[in-house]
Order: C-alpha cells, then sequence, then structure tokens
C-alpha cells in the first residue's frame, strides 16, 4: 500500500501529516510484521527528517546522464545544437558548451552524433539517504544540490527505488512536494491514494481546487484533509461535501500543536485530539483503499 | 527601475500575504508580478480585473501520424520517456509523458511522428484594485513548470513597468529552490527573504539562501510568526548576522493575517495597529535597500 500526502499550497501541513501518521501506524504495527517506510519527496526543500531520528542505513549519490563533448571527435557538424530541443548544446566558435542545468537526457544528441563524440556522463545531483527509526519504520530522503534546478528526475530515481527496494507490504508514505506540476505528478505516481491537505482559507481552497484537477488528470483517487480546522471559514468543507469529495480528517487549529512543529517535535504522544485525528484519518485511508483497519 | 524578489524556500510562510500589503502600499509605482504560476494566490487578495489574456505555448509534444507509419518500434525504442504506447496495434504518444525532445522524430524512417507546439498555460496581464499592473499566469493541469512561464511574467512586468516609467517590479515567488526560483530571482537586485521561527523555516531558508549566495544577490530578512519560538528565534538572528543579511522586521504571529485573507483585503487595509505599521515601516526599507 502506498499513500501520497500532497497540496497545492506550501505549508499546509503535508510534512506533519506525513510524520504524525507514520509514527502512529508503527506503533499501532508493533508486533504484527506489519512495516512503514515514510519517504520525503519534497527534493527542493525535505523537511520530513527534522522531526525524525534514526540510525543511518545507507546514502548514495544520485546522478542522471547528460552528454560530454569530446573535442577529439567532434568535426563541428552542429546536429547535436540542431536536434536539441532545450538549448543544452551551444557552439562558440570551434568549441561546444553543455549546459547540464537545461539538459533533459534525452539521448538524442548523443546516440545520434555521427562520430561518436558526445557520450553520456554521469551528473550529480544529490544525495539519497536511508534510515531505520525503529523496529518497523523506514525513513528516506532525497535532496537536491544547490544549483540543481530540475527536481522531477532525483523524483523518479526515488520513487523507482522504493518499488525495486520495497514491496507491496510495506505501508509506504510519501510527503510530496508542493505545488500542481511536474514535481508532484512524479511523486505521486505510484501511490494507491493522494492525501491533499489544505487549510480553510481561501489561498488554501484555491490551491486546492488547482491539486483536485491535477489528480483528476492523472486519474488518481484522492481524499481531504484540512488542517488549522476552526480558522478561516467552511467553503473547503461545504465544496468537498457537495463535490463528494471524502473529507478523512479535520486537524484542528491548536497553538500548542504550532509550537511543537516549531521545534520539531511529533504531536501524537503530546496532543491527544491530534493522535484522534491520525486515527480517524488512517481509518479513512483504509476505508477508501479497503484494506482492514 | 528595480526588481525587487520576494522568496522563502518554505510554503506557506507568508509571502503573498506581505507581498501584496506591499503593492497596496506601492500602489502605483510598481509592476506586481505573481511568479508563483503552479499555485498563483495573488488574485485572490488584489481583485484584479484581466485587461490582456493570451495562451503561453512553451515546448513541443510528439504526435504519431497513423497513416503511413510501417510499424518499425523505433520512437518507442529510442524514447527515454516510456511516453510512445502502443495500443490496439496502434502508436500513440502519451502527452503527460512526452518531454518533447524530438528524438523519436529524427529517427522515424518514415516522416509519420509530428512534432506539435505545447500549451503550457495561459498568462493575463491585469489591473488590481490598488491601480498597479498585475500580470500572472496559470500553468495548464499537469504541465511543466520548466520555468519558462515564470520568465515570461518576470520578463512582462519588467517591460511594463520600463515602458511606464516605474520604479519597481515586485515579485511573489514559488516555494522551493529549483527552476521557477532560479527563474524568478534572474535580474533581481533585491531579495526580500521571509522565514517562521520552525525547524522547516530555517532549514528551508539556509538552502534558499546558499541558492541567492550563489547568483550572488543582495537580501534581507523578514521573520514571521516572530514569538512561537524564543530559541529558534535566537538561531535565526545568528543565522542572518553570520550571512550579512539585514534583519528587515519581526511580525508576530496574528489570526489578523488569515480574517484578512478570508475577507479578501491586504493586511494594511484590515489591520490599523501594529501589523499595518510593520508592513509600511518595512516596505520603506526596501525601497531604500533596493536603491542603494
Amino acid at each position: 500500500m502506498q499513500i501520497a500526502i500532497a497540496s497545492g499550497k506550501g505549508g499546509t501541513g503535508k510534512t506533519t501529516l506525513a510524520v504524525n501518521l507514520a509514527m502512529l501506524l508503527s506503533e499501532k504495527f508493533a508486533g504484527t510484521g506489519q512495516k512503514v517506510l515514510l519517504t520525503d519527496m519534497d527534493v527542493e526543500e525535505p523537511n520530513s527528517g527534522l522531526f525524525l531520528n534514526g540510525e543511518l542505513i545507507d546514502e548514495e549519490v544520485k546522478y542522471r546522464l547528460v552528454p560530454e563533448w569530446i573535442e577529439d571527435k567532434c568535426t563541428l557538424c552542429k546536429r547535436c545544437a540542431n536536434i536539441c530541443e532545450y538549448n543544452a548544446l551551444a557552439f562558440l566558435g570551434i568549441s561546444v558548451m553543455i549546459f547540464p542545468e537545461l539538459c533533459h537526457s534525452c539521448y538524442a544528441c548523443s546516440d545520434l552524433c555521427p562520430e561518436d563524440a558526445l557520450p553520456m556522463v554521469k551528473h550529480r545531483m544529490g544525495m539519497t539517504k536511508r534510515y531505520r527509526l525503529n523496529a518497523n519504520l523506514h525513513f528516506m530522503e532525497s535532496r537536491i544540490d544547490i544549483g540543481v534546478e530540475q527536481a522531477t528526475p532525483l523524483i523518479e530515481q526515488t520513487r523507482k527505488f522504493i518499488t525495486e527496494n520495497y514491496d507491496k507490504s510495506w505501508f509506504t508514505i510519501l510527503d510530496a512536494p508542493p505545488g500542481t506540476s511536474c514535481p508532484v505528478m512524479e511523486a505521486v505516481k505510484d501511490a494507491d491514494l493522494v492525501v491533499l491537505i489544505t487549510e480553510p482559507t481561501p489561498f488554501g481552497f484555491h490551491d486546492l481546487k488547482l491539486a483536485i484537477d491535477t489528480m483528476k488528470e492523472l486519474k488518481k483517487k484522492y481524499a481531504v484533509v484540512i488542517n488549522k480546522y476552526g480558522i478561516g471559514n467552511d467553503n473547503v468543507l461545504s465544496y468537498c461535501q457537495n463535490e463528494k469529495i471524502p473529507v478523512i480528517g479535520k486537524i484542528p487549529h491548536l497553538m500548542e500543536a504550532a509550537k511543537l512543529y516549531s521545534k520539531g517535535k511529533i504531536m501524537i504522544d503530546k496532543l491527544p485530539e491530534i493522535k484522534k485525528e491520525m486515527e480517524k484519518i488512517y481509518s479513512g485511508i483504509c476505508k477508501l483503499t479497503e484494506e482492514k483497519a | 527601475m528595480k526588481e525587487i524578489v520576494v522568496l522563502s524556500g518554505k510554503g506557506g510562510t507568508g509571502k503573498t500575504s506581505i507581498t501584496a500589503g506591499f503593492a497596496a502600499l506601492g500602489a502605483r509605482h510598481l509592476v506586481l508580478a505573481d511568479c508563483d504560476v503552479d499555485a498563483a494566490d495573488m488574485h485572490l487578495l488584489t481583485a484584479p480585473k484581466i485587461q490582456t489574456e493570451e495562451d503561453f505555448y512553451s515546448g513541443k509534444t510528439a504526435k504519431v501520424i497513423t497513416e503511413g507509419c510501417v510499424h518499425c518500434f523505433k520512437c518507442m525504442d529510442v524514447c527515454h520517456f516510456d511516453a510512445v504506447l502502443h495500443i490496439d496495434g496502434e502508436f500513440v504518444i502519451d502527452p503527460l509523458e512526452c518531454e518533447g525532445c524530438s528524438y523519436c522524430y529524427h529517427v522515424c524512417p518514415t516522416n509519420t511522428i509530428e512534432m506539435l507546439p505545447r500549451l503550457a498555460g495561459k498568462f493575463y496581464i491585469s489591473k488590481t484594485r490598488f491601480e498597479n499592473t498585475l500580470v500572472h499566469a496559470r500553468l495548464g493541469i499537469a504541465a511543466d513548470n520548466s520555468g519558462k512561464l515564470v520568465t515570461k511574467v518576470r520578463e512582462e512586468a519588467k517591460k511594463i513597468a520600463e515602458e511606464q516609467k516605474l520604479d519597481y517590479v515586485l515579485v511573489d515567488a514559488s516555494p522551493g529552490i529549483g527552476c521557477p526560483v532560479v527563474a524568478s530571482l534572474t535580474g533581481a537586485n533585491f531579495v526580500v527573504l521571509i522565514t517562521e521561527l520552525t525547524v522547516s523555516g530555517f532549514h528551508d531558508l539556509s538552502r534558499v539562501n546558499e541558492l541567492i549566495e550563489k547568483l550572488n544577490l543582495k537580501s534581507g530578512c523578514i521573520i514571521n510568526k516572530a514569538d512561537i519560538n524564543n530559541k529558534m528565534s535566537a538561531k535565526i538572528k545568528a543565522f542572518l548576522e553570520s550571512k550579512n543579511i539585514e534583519l528587515l522586521c519581526e511580525i508576530p504571529y496574528d489570526i489578523r493575517f488569515t480574517e484578512a485573507i478570508s475577507l479578501g483585503k491586504t493586511i494594511v487595509e484590515y489591520d490599523d495597529g501594529i501589523l499595518k505599521e510593520k508592513i509600511i515601516t518595512v516596505w520603506e526599507k526596501v525601497k531604500k535597500l533596493v536603491s542603494k
């Protein structure tokens, strides 16, 4: 089972929900053999790890492939620059400049070069680290290096790593990046259910509708959680009721919760009302994915 | 003309609320650019009347022409994005996966693949109720945010400011540190960082600051929700000092920000006390710093 936690707007509580739900499930599944994996897919600004402590399992530098110019082989035919749709190659007099941040790793220039003068070579994107938090809980995070502009390739590699290393018996929770475009789409690709978390304000409501449109386009099953419930107005709730979108949790707005978050602390062991809501969200997820709670 | 970019790394720290406050104060002297094309919210506070609306095309998408195709599978073999599908004996391109690289087009022996311009979103020029011009956009559903639409918004805002001889372009950027953020920062004269006193706020601030150091940009920082964690306050202030970033102001956590948004108002219209005063003071400070 894999669920992704996403939102259009940033700062609505993705990380709060992801880490607290993971801790709750780890506690709940203790002794049952069921295991939990939490993965931070917000490779630009990963925050889940700030709330967790564990033992490092492994770490790996992540690369993607981009062309490298071999001067001796090149006949300056310019085929590569004519083919590239991303302006990632430029001719400067008698040399070729390559801009890795513009390159989409499509291989066209490399494969179609008549002189084999553009082999694909590794280009560093960032790091992935895995931790064991307790007997039945793993945490993984990927982060791009500063200056690396494309987030999606690292998200894709992280997603594939999960598929290869964690079978469906793991309960996998993904903390997705904010927004509605490619990084989110890549992050939620394998999820059985996307939980969209929002806040009951006009910004939260507006961006929730955009996120819902994206999920519809991707043909993903989704549900809504309202965070900071109690502030703003009722528009999110009435919209979801009218559109028959399941609202599986309403996390109350508590100053104490904001303070715990600010310190990087888990809430479920300190705030019973938050724990109760996390339990509800879990049973909502089970109901929608038809797993036994 | 000076370009001011409001940036935070982390989402939900108050970028749009504070930028809209500046926009209300700067009124006719500035052009506002909402560069968060992925989840644009500025229009919710500024009630813009749309004056120009156009489709924005960026990049390409492959399309297979069935007639003449000899089913050699070359297109499928070369695609690194798994965008070529073979369904019921015919080749189909999945537009969500296609990156528009044209590799399939170049290897097709029968010329039965065409590359079509890709509609990436919509682009608007509007007048807000503060009489500033707002340049904004809406990325297409599930579209690729490569930063091109962001660049278009920023460049158009700059052009208008230059034509009308206005003093400032005020840019509301998106969260993160990737392409859309880099595209928002190109050409900035001053960056207003906004952070909150949380572990995530600090973590994301330090990452986004590394990026602006790399781009060699001047910046100042607003600490929002400044009374939530005193320990973190000392930590962030020490960080700002070590990086030579001016602390522009501290804004307390205040439910009035949310109340203002719920009424579609900016904080300087809704509040008549300390919050309004703070936004006015910080806007004056930013104007001074940007012209230094």
